[in-house]
């Protein structure tokens, strides 16, 4: 079915934009970066640029919303109009409901909704620009945002996909490897509890395959997670270097 | 049992800080018998308490502390008023009445009107009811003058300092009034806008710096500093 | 989604598990009873309404003319939409569909699209212009639970069912002639669910499982034990060994559903 043209790896097993299979896409993350936000972040992930902010905990409205016994969370995730190559509608597309819906389950596990009842903590996510991947880079911004924010959670969320492209399972796929693969495998993880908190997958695979592709989304996440872990310190870490020199120089 | 962290440690939310036979302490929780942060913040043991200072936090209202909030709106027998906490905060208008409340009689918004800054103190809050508030007590009531500063409610505790040390400082340094709501809202008063700048700015230099050690020395530095420079032209 | 369940009714729920029995008597990873019939609207150019347990779905097949995607000039469309009916449950409500049926439609759509179970490159009419549009409607007429294996198998069975006026084409214009043909498929994947109760995994959950349980894992298999579609649901996790366990229970029921409906 996807015999398409194009090769999107070469017989060295290096892949269009001169990555290995395992290999990611530079990313770069940054925390508190809108001040408007309780908590906020931004992702650069590959081509993807995507901002996340959180609010809250805070009252719900509409307060019928709000449930007795436990914290609501509320994602939406959207595209900027020009964030893709021909222009998106604005109104949400069953897509984005769908997405923000997964995303909203991807970060609902590490958060104690049961501590601040009758409160709501609401997650926009922003994708400026798409380049394949957006939902698990969303994720990891989005969880960066809420830590930002102060809202108490069990670990960072940390999302990656593998899968499959010209017979070889391979890590990141960017945006013409996920038109033309032949499956993709989104995976959410919370690396310190050993917790998949989003997991899909379309196209086909073996078992044996699959069973590899999130291992190897997995593998990602882990190191995705230690970039999210400088990120939040950065922030205070800057502060805390310069002074400390002062101090030295003293 | 092992823990996993140094004295004063920058962690992130979780991040393992120890196993075993060990107490979880504020901003960390426990699962399967280990340690976690919950928060990005500066971890600590005290003897088997792992305890974390958060650097950033919001404010859960606690029974007897003062807040500043502000009036958001007037209801039929009361005011809504935020305290920058996941949960509005409610004052009763019997209790600013001091007398019986009569809805036909009284405007309440002559009293006290939306965007109007209040002191007050939380007197009862759980996980099924807001806070209310009260305005009862000296030192308590209706914000008129001054200036406000928002710190994130976690730094509250260093601005105070040791039994009260370092706001004492400040209010002497700056020759300012100062009323700090555990919410992260602060209320400074001095005799000139320049005072009260003073003293924002140093409470602000806390706010951003006191993970870093050294902090006393560096705001008695910074007072000495500014004083010299308010008194020379 | 949430209707109020008891504290007790939990407990029953969470214990009745833990011993390695349901509510309802099936062991943990069994499926409810399954009844379909097949051709129940005959205005429709295919349908089936499915009976499991006491979640009913109907689902009916449009066939129609339309534009193809630019991407894909010479293959047919394939559209899935799945409305959530007040009938079906007090806690549905009339409007617009709501993030659970897009997401119940949505998932649908992948197991029939990545599995290529309908075969799109037959129903092009004149590449780039015009096509056969198949349009599946899942319409959910009792709610009980695993809606989303439900309407999957039902969907397939509706696509099983449908017969589109025999035509040919001449000079770009469609001719119908006499009788009809089937819709031509390539596959027959089955959607398997699987449910997380207190870290035991059960098969099709029903409505007061879904109420306790903390997450749930849907995998479609094709007839090669081939995963072609997966989503994690709810707002719990899984553990990497879960996800490993979940999939080979879905092949397994996958082959077994796939014998008994001899599909």
């Amino acid at each position: 079915m996807n015999e398409k043209p194009v090769k999107l790896i070469d017989k060295k097993g290096v892949r269009l934009d001169g990555r290995k299979a395992v290999d990611l896409r530079p990313i770069k993350l940054q925390v508190g970066v809108l001040s408007n936000a309780d908590g906020s972040a931004y992702i650069e992930h590959g081509k993807n640029k995507i901002l996340a902010a959180a609010f809250g905990p805070r009252e719900m409205h509409p307060k019928h919303l709000a449930l007795a016994d436990r914290m609501v969370l509320r994602c939406r995730y959207h595209m900027a109009p020009f964030s893709v190559q021909e222009r998106k509608s604005p109104a949400p597309s069953r897509r984005e409901v769908e997405l923000s819906k997964v995303i909203r389950e991807s970060l609902e596990p590490a958060l104690f909704l049961e501590l601040y009842p009758r409160t709501g903590v609401d997650v926009f996510v922003e994708v400026l620009q798409a380049d394949g991947g957006t939902r698990c880079a969303s994720i990891t911004a989005a969880a960066l945002a809420i830590a930002d924010a102060g809202v108490p959670m069990r670990d960072l969320v940390v999302a990656c996909a593998a899968g499959k492209v010209d017979d070889t399972i391979v890590l990141d796929l960017h945006d013409e490897e996920d038109k033309l693969g032949a499956a993709d495998v989104p995976v959410a993880y919370m690396p310190s509890l050993d917790a998949i908190t989003l997991l899909q997958m379309d196209g086909i695979l073996t078992p044996v395959e699959f069973q590899k592709a999130v291992d190897m989304a997995m593998c990602g996440c882990k190191k995705i997670y230690e970039m999210q872990k400088e990120a939040l310190k950065t922030k205070y870490m800057v502060v805390r270097d310069i002074k400390e020199k002062d101090e030295v120089e003293e | 049992m092992p823990t996993y962290f140094e004295k004063k440690q920058l962690v992130t939310p979780g991040e393992l800080l120890a196993e075993g036979d060990y107490l979880p302490g504020e901003n960390t929780y426990v699962e399967e018998n280990k340690i976690y942060a919950q928060r990005i913040g500066l971890v600590d043991a005290d003897n088997k308490r792992i305890n974390m200072v958060a650097l950033r936090a919001f404010y859960v209202p606690k029974v007897g502390d003062t807040v500043i909030g502000t009036i958001t709106e007037v209801g039929f027998n009361g005011w809504t008023v935020d305290i920058k906490s996941p949960y509005n905060a409610m004052l009763r208008a019997s209790d600013v009445l001091s007398r019986p409340f009569k809805p036909q009689n009284d405007e309440l918004s002559t009293v006290l009107n939306t965007g109007d800054l209040i002191v007050a103190k939380i007197v009862s809050y759980d996980r099924a009811h807001d806070p209310q508030l009260t305005v009862g007590e000296p030192g308590l009531g209706k914000i008129t003058r001054g200036q406000i500063l928002n710190v994130m409610p976690t730094k509250i505790p260093r601005v105070i300092g040791r039994n009260g040390s370092m706001i004492s400082m400040i209010k002497q340094e700056t020759n300012c009034q100062i009323i700090l709501g555990l919410n992260g809202m602060v209320l400074v008063t001095g005799k000139t806008v320049e005072d009260e700048e003073r003293a924002i700015n140093v409470i602000k230099k806390i706010e951003q710096e006191s993970h870093i050690s050294g902090l006393t020395d560096r705001i008695t530095q910074l007072l000495k500093e500014n004083k010299v420079n308010v008194e020379e032209p | 989604m949430s209707s109020l369940i008891t504290k007790v009714r939990l407990k029953q729920i969470s214990q009745c598990i833990e011993s390695g029995k349901r509510l309802d008597e099936r062991g943990l990873h069994d499926y409810r009873q399954i009844k379909i019939e097949q051709g129940v609207i005959e205005k429709a150019e295919g349908s089936a309404r499915i009976y499991l347990g006491k979640t009913e779905v109907l689902v009916g097949v449009k066939v129609e003319t339309g534009e193809p995607f630019p991407d894909t000039p010479n293959e047919g469309v394939q559209t899935v939409n799945a409305e959530l009916v007040p009938l079906a449950s007090p806690n549905f409500e009339p409007g617009p569909p709501d993030e659970n049926s897009i997401e119940l439609a949505r998932i649908v759509d992948r197991g029939i699209r990545e599995s290529h179970a309908i075969d799109t490159e037959k129903l092009c009419i004149e590449a780039g212009k015009k096509v056969f549009v198949v349009f599946v409607d899942v319409y959910v007429l009792n709610y009980d639970g695993n809606l989303i294996d439900a309407s999957a198998l039902a969907a397939m069975a509706a696509l099983m069912n449908t017969k589109m006026p025999n035509y040919e084409v001449k000079d770009g214009e469609l001719k119908t002639k006499q009788g009809f043909i089937k819709l031509p498929m390539k596959s027959h994947p089955i959607t398997v669910t699987i449910g997380k109760i207190n870290n035991q995994l059960i098969i099709d959950p029903q409505l007061e499982e879904e109420q306790v349980m903390d997450s749930r894992i849907s995998i479609a298999v094709n007839e090669k034990g081939n995963i072609c579609a997966v989503q994690k649901g709810g707002s719990g996790y899984f553990t990497p060994q879960q996800i490993l366990e979940a999939s080979k229970l879905a092949q397994g029921k996958a082959a077994e559903l796939r014998k008994k409906l001899d599909w």
